[in-house]
């Protein structure tokens, strides 16, 4: 319970300091991008979204920086993001929202693949350290060091553009209407596929090094020893005894690497033009559109944040001394 | 510190420890990081990316800038690695490039190094209230997802120049040394000697910078290594998708106008493969020297420099649950005590 209440309250603190930040960055910023941006937008923003825009980017300089704070958190705890200029008029939260279940669905597969996959991997080249198994390392090194992007610009090369297996961008099929149908599933599936193995192959490397190192360390316990000597099948001490002890610090690299993993895969939605949040943020950027930019950033903290929560109860239901010490 | 579970795996001449090569003891010791193979390799390259980035723009075959009339041309012997749709060479905008990229990147290391140490050490030394503060403060931004925070800072930037982004990358990276450091520290702070320093009426300062500090060398080594990688994919994808300025090269720009360009579709892969290449070995050389560090600190996964044919060649059977330690029978010299592979130092 204690560890309930821990967490709790430093998961606010997070969302506090996510949303803090955002308020600050763009009243810390040099120059006044939005004023001119504003400018080029005379008469064609209404008075009410030009009042939420003005409170959230600090331009209304009549008011004490603290009742622009109070103000910044009245807006969105009304789920006002401001608009968007690129999507002129549509609100920002409208377009977060679409977004976000393309994000969700290709990060978090993708993800939960290169975890379990890699964990496992690790786990069988960390048992059989010292054998050929340990040539994987290179070559698990390599993709490692690779930035995301540039993996996924290969797959496009030999995947789409010479083999013509896949489709380069996208998420569906253009001609198709989104529905629960299997026809337009299969569609989704057959779109996210390159973008979710470039993902796998890019983020599986940190697992399985992860993974093996803790199981080299686990394995020369007194306890592993002890199994083996009391004769236990070679399987069973892996599984039961080594794997399951080495795997508690990979489940708090989890939720610790999940930023940065995040962080690769909305550029890899970049590349693929993957209509997630992250190719969102990439055309708010280039077109310089503040008020997508700073609702972007903090969906994605948000979920970031979400996420945590989930890996750190999966993490105390795993390990019973979390829960007591707390 | 757990023990390992020593046993001689091996056949060859089991003999009391190292006694027969104490002439210097200190010698080899010290250079026992530059003995890993791995450590060595990565220093190589990085050497080699060193050079490349201090005489980078006096060796270039072309201007990167200059246009000319070959436009897109693969490999030839005019330009190694081809020219882009304006017909620039893409060699010499990669070795002038690397400059870029290896300024920002130890730049972006230094600063979240030191940040973290400061940090780290500050939160692990005072304990309580400031404890609690800082290691809030840094969790706060390990949860926070360091890229897309990178992007809208420097996204807002009127002018996001190399050095400014290698800021905004340090002011945001230095949360997982700061982490690592407090740990550290937290388990340095009620050791025999400090309590010792502390005794003789030594200052504060002094108990951290020459207690302290020293024994974190390793772990202060690693993290700014690990920060100079992420410092480095991080300013090479923001060069990629056009935040940082297009006209400062490095080999993310390279990479950005091929994006731009539709080098893909063209099939233009001398344009986009060299430079994806040269940040892959970059940091295969930083993770490699990572490796290096991690061994020399954690002798149990040393053995691990030893492929499977050196094993069986030294009639090793690797078994799991116990470390292979390898004694030399008296005078068989150094040198093969040097090959010999975990042999346990002192832990």
């Amino acid at each position: 319970m204690r560890f309930a209440v821990r967490r709790t309250i430093f998961y606010l603190i997070t969302a506090w300091a996510a949303v803090t930040i955002n308020f600050l960055i763009p009243r810390l910023m040099p120059g006044d991008p939005v004023t001119a941006l504003m400018g080029r937008m005379q008469g064609r923003i209404d008075s009410n979204a030009e009042e939420s825009i003005r409170v959230l980017f600090g331009l209304d300089t009549s008011s004490s920086i603290w009742q622009q704070y109070v103000d910044y958190w009245g807006l969105l705890l009304r789920g006002d993001l401001g608009l968007s200029f690129t999507f002129f008029p549509t609100p920002v939260a409208e377009i977060v929202q679409q977004a976000l279940p393309w994000t969700i669905g290709l990060v978090g597969i993708a993800t939960i693949i290169a975890f379990v996959l890699g964990t496992s991997i690790g786990v069988a080249i960390g048992w059989r350290r010292g054998t050929w198994a340990d040539a994987l390392l290179p070559i698990t090194t390599f993709f490692s060091a690779v930035p995301y992007f540039w993996l996924g610009l290969i797959a496009i090369t030999v995947f789409s553009v010479t083999l013509g297996w896949f489709p380069s961008s996208g998420s569906y099929d253009r001609g198709m209407v989104p529905a629960w149908s299997w026809e337009f599933v299969g569609s989704v599936i057959y779109y996210g596929f390159l973008p979710a193995l470039t993902v796998v192959l890019s983020s599986i490397a940190g697992w399985i090094l992860g993974m093996r190192n803790m199981v080299v360390t686990v394995s020369s316990e007194d306890y592993v020893t002890v199994a083996h000597a009391k004769g236990l099948p070679e399987r069973t001490v892996m599984v039961g005894y080594a794997a399951r002890n080495a795997i508690l610090p990979q489940v708090s690299n989890f939720a610790l690497s999940l930023g940065f993993v995040v962080g690769g895969t909305l550029i890899m939605e970049m590349v693929f033009s993957y209509q997630g949040i992250g190719y969102t943020l990439f055309q708010a950027v280039n077109t310089q559109d503040y008020p997508l930019m700073q609702g972007c950033f903090l969906v994605i903290t948000l979920a970031v944040l979400g996420a945590n929560i989930i890996a750190d109860f999966v993490y105390a239901a795993l390990d019973p001394r979390a829960r007591q010490e707390g | 510190m757990a023990q390992d579970t020593s046993l001689v795996e091996s056949e060859t001449v089991v003999e009391p420890a190292v006694e027969h090569r104490t002439r210097d003891p200190r010698r080899p010791k010290r250079f026992l990081f530059l003995r890993n193979g791995k450590a060595l390799t990565g220093i190589g390259i990085l050497l080699f990316f060193g050079v490349l980035a201090v005489v980078g723009p006096w060796i270039a075959p072309y201007d990167p800038n200059q246009v000319s009339v070959d436009l897109l041309q693969p490999p030839s012997w005019t330009h190694w690695l081809g020219t882009d749709h304006t017909g620039r060479d893409i060699l010499s905008q990669i070795v002038v490039g690397t400059r870029g990229v290896l300024v920002v990147g130890l730049i972006a290391g230094v600063s979240a190094t030191v940040l973290g140490v400061v940090v780290g050490v500050t939160a692990g030394f005072v304990g309580g209230a400031g404890d609690e503060t800082l290691s809030a403060l840094s969790n706060v931004f390990l949860v926070i997802p360091q890229l897309p925070l990178i992007i809208i800072i420097a996204g807002q930037l009127p002018t996001a120049g190399g050095v400014t982004v290698a800021l905004v990358i340090g002011a945001t990276g230095w949360a997982w040394g700061a982490r690592v450091m407090r740990a550290q520290t937290l388990s340095l702070r009620k050791r025999d000697f400090v309590e010792a320093a502390r005794a003789n009426g030594e200052r504060t300062w002094r108990l951290v910078l020459a207690e302290v500090l020293p024994n974190l060398t390793a772990i202060i080594a690693a993290g700014f290594v690990g920060t100079v990688t992420f410092a480095v994919m991080s300013q090479v994808t923001l060069a990629f998708i056009g935040i940082t300025p297009v006209s400062d090269w490095n080999w993310g720009t390279i990479l950005f106008w091929a994006q731009n360009n539709l080098a893909l579709q063209r099939g233009a892969w001398w344009w986009f493969v060299p430079a994806g290449l040269c940040i892959a070995l970059l940091g295969m050389a930083l993770t490699l020297v990572n490796f290096g560090i991690d061994e020399f600190v954690n002798p149990r996964l040393r053995s691990t420099g030893m492929n499977a044919r050196v094993l069986r060649r030294r009639r090793i059977r690797p078994r799991i649950g116990f470390t292979p330690v390898l004694r030399t029978p008296p005078g068989a010299g150094p040198r093969a005590a040097a090959a010999g592979p975990t042999r346990k130092e002192r832990s």
